[in-house]
C-alpha cells in the first residue's frame, strides 16, 4: 500500500535536535528510570554473594564464620545497606508495575490493577515472612 | 522498515522470572543475611542448621535457579541500560555477549559451586 | 489598573533565517480561563504575526496542539496559564522530532509508523453479508476500547526516551494501536502483526520506562498494551520453538 506522499525524508533545513548521553538526569523521572534499572546491579551482586554463601558453606564451619565476619565489616554494612535499599526500590517499581502486564479475567469482570499488586505484594509479604521464620528459629 | 527476527524474546523471559523470583526473595534474604546478623538484630543460625537446610537437594536447586535467573535478569536490564542510558549503541554486539556472557558463565560457576 | 501578565518564552526557528533556534520572550495576561494556546493565539493576533504553530479543536481531541511546556510534553489547550504561574514558561516544539518552523514539527515518521502495524481488522476470509453482522460483546469490547482513544497527538513519542535515541522504534501509539486491533475479537491479523513488530524495532525495544502513559491525555496507557504485547511475544516465540523441535 505504497503511497506517494511527495515528502522528503530528509530536509537541509529541518532543525534537529541531538539526544545529549545524560540526557537522563534533565528530568527527575527518568532519574528514577535509570535507577531503577540499575538495581539490576545489586541483584547481580546477591546472586554472588550467594555463590559465595555457598562455597563456604562447603568447606566447612571456619569458611562460614570467615564469610559472617567479613559481612561484619563496616564498609560491608553500608555496601549492604546501599544493596538492600535498591533491592526494595525493585521489589517495589516490579510489582507496582505487575498490573500492566498481568490482565486477569474472572468472566465478565477484570480484575482492578490495585488487586493485582495487592495481590504481589501479599505474596511478597509471605514469603518474607516464611523465610525470616526460618532463619530466626534456625 | 524491517528489522530481523530477535530473540530478544527468550532474554526478556530470563528477564521477567529473574525479575518475578528477585522481587519477592531477594530483600528478606539480604536483610536478615548481611544486616540483621551482622548488627546483631537477629541470632544467626548456627553452622549445622544452615547446612542442613541449604544443602538440601530441594533447596540447592531453588538456589541455582535464584541465583542464574537473577544474573539473567542483570544482563537483559544492563545491557538495555548501557544502550540508552549512555548511548553506547555502536558497541551492541559486545556489551550483548558481555552481559548474556557474563549470565552465562555465573550459572555456570553457580552450577559448579552448589555441587 | 493594569492587568496582570505572565511571560511565554517561545524557541523560535526560522529556516529561512539559517541560525540556531533562540527563545523569544512575548508578555500576555494572565487570565484565569487561558490556557497555553489561547496564549499563542494572543501573541500570533496581537503581538507577533510570524509564529507558526498547528492547532485546530482547542478542546483536546484533535491532537494538533502538542508541544513541550516547561519540559514536558503537553497539549497547550489543555494547559492552563494560572498553573505554570508567575512563569515564564517556556513553550518548545515537541521533542524528538525535526523542526520544520518555529513550533511546526514533521510528523511523517510517525505517520508511517502508524500505517506500518496494519491498523485494520484483518481477517483470514472476508465474512459475506449474508452471514451478519460481527457480535461484539461489552466484555470484549473492555478489552480494547482504551486503546481506540488515541487522538495522534504525539505525546508519548516525546516522552519515549527510546523513540528519542532510536527512530527507528515503532513506538508507544502505534503499538498501541496495534493491540487495539489484536484485542479486537473480529480481527483475525495477530500473528501477521507479530511477524512485523516481534523485533528489535518493535516492542522489544521498549524498556517501560511508563512515561508514554503518563503523558497520554487519553488515559490510553500504551505502556501496558506493550507490556502484554511481550508477553504475547515472548509465549509466540517459545511456542515457535517448540513446534520446530516438535516437526
Amino acid at each position: 500500500m505504497e503511497t506517494k506522499t511527495g515528502y522528503t525524508l530528509h530536509h537541509p533545513k529541518w532543525h534537529r535536535e541531538d539526544k545529549p548521553i545524560f540526557w537522563w538526569v534533565k528530568r527527575w523521572v527518568y532519574i528514577g528510570f535509570i535507577f531503577r534499572e540499575l538495581t539490576s546491579v545489586a541483584i547481580a551482586y546477591f546472586a554472588i554473594l550467594m555463590i559465595l554463601a555457598y562455597r563456604a558453606l562447603q568447606s566447612g564451619p571456619e569458611a562460614y564464620a570467615e564469610l559472617m565476619g567479613c559481612l561484619s565489616h563496616p564498609a560491608m554494612i553500608v555496601i549492604n545497606v546501599l544493596a538492600l535499599g535498591a533491592a526494595l526500590y525493585h521489589s517495589i517499581t516490579w510489582f507496582n508495575l505487575s498490573p500492566k502486564a498481568m490482565v486477569v479475567r474472572l468472566g465478565n469482570w477484570r480484575v482492578p490493577d490495585i488487586m493485582i499488586a495487592g495481590g504481589n505484594y501479599a505474596g511478597w509479604l509471605f514469603i518474607s515472612a516464611v523465610i525470616t521464620a526460618a532463619y530466626i528459629l534456625g | 522498515m524491517s528489522a530481523k527476527k530477535s530473540n530478544d524474546a527468550f532474554w526478556w523471559t530470563l528477564f521477567g522470572g529473574g525479575g518475578a523470583l528477585s522481587a519477592m526473595f531477594v530483600p528478606a534474604l539480604l536483610f536478615l543475611t548481611t544486616l540483621a546478623t551482622p548488627l546483631g538484630w537477629v541470632e544467626a543460625p548456627s553452622y549445622a542448621n544452615v547446612a542442613a537446610v541449604l544443602l538440601h537437594p530441594l533447596t540447592r536447586l531453588f538456589a541455582l535457579g535464584l541465583i542464574s535467573l537473577s544474573f539473567f535478569h542483570w544482563a537483559h536490564r544492563f545491557r538495555f541500560t548501557l544502550y540508552d542510558g549512555l548511548q553506547l549503541k555502536h558497541l551492541n554486539a559486545l556489551i550483548a555477549v558481555l552481559c548474556y556472557g557474563g549470565a552465562i558463565a555465573g550459572s555456570l560457576v553457580a552450577a559448579y559451586v552448589l555441587w | 489598573m493594569a492587568e496582570e501578565t505572565i511571560t511565554i518564552e517561545v524557541l523560535r526557528y526560522l529556516p529561512e533565517d539559517g541560525a540556531e533556534p533562540v527563545l523569544q520572550e512575548y508578555e500576555v495576561p494572565l487570565r484565569a480561563d487561558w490556557v497555553v494556546l489561547d496564549a499563542l493565539n494572543h501573541i500570533k493576533d496581537h503581538i507577533d504575526g510570524t509564529l507558526s504553530y498547528r492547532w485546530s479543536c482547542r478542546m483536546g481531541v484533535c491532537g494538533s496542539c502538542g508541544m513541550m511546556v516547561n519540559g514536558e510534553p503537553v497539549l497547550t489547550c489543555a494547559a492552563f496559564l494560572t498553573k505554570f504561574a508567575p512563569g515564564p514558561i517556556r513553550v518548545e516544539p515537541l521533542d524528538h522530532f525535526p523542526v520544520v518552523r518555529d513550533l511546526v514539527v514533521e510528523m511523517t515518521d510517525f505517520v508511517d509508523k502508524i500505517k506500518h502495524v496494519k491498523p485494520w481488522v484483518i481477517r483470514e476470509e472476508e465474512k459475506p453479508l449474508e452471514e451478519g453482522e460481527f457480535k461484539q460483546t461489552p466484555a470484549e469490547l473492555s478489552d480494547f476500547k482504551a486503546y481506540t482513544m488515541c487522538i495522534n497527538c504525539m505525546l508519548c513519542y516525546s516522552a519515549c526516551p527510546v523513540y528519542g535515541l532510536e527512530p527507528g522504534f515503532t513506538g508507544p501509539a502505534a503499538l498501541a494501536l496495534a493491540q487495539r486491533y489484536n484485542l479486537d475479537n473480529r480481527d483475525e491479523g495477530n500473528d501477521e502483526r507479530m511477524e512485523l513488530l516481534s523485533n528489535d524495532e518493535g516492542i522489544w525495544s521498549c524498556t517501560m520506562v511508563g512515561e508514554c502513559s503518563e503523558a497520554c491525555p487519553k488515559g490510553v496507557d500504551p505502556a501496558g498494551a506493550i507490556q502484554r504485547y511481550k508477553l504475547a511475544g515472548a509465549a509466540d516465540w517459545w511456542k515457535s520453538l517448540i513446534m520446530k523441535k516438535g516437526r
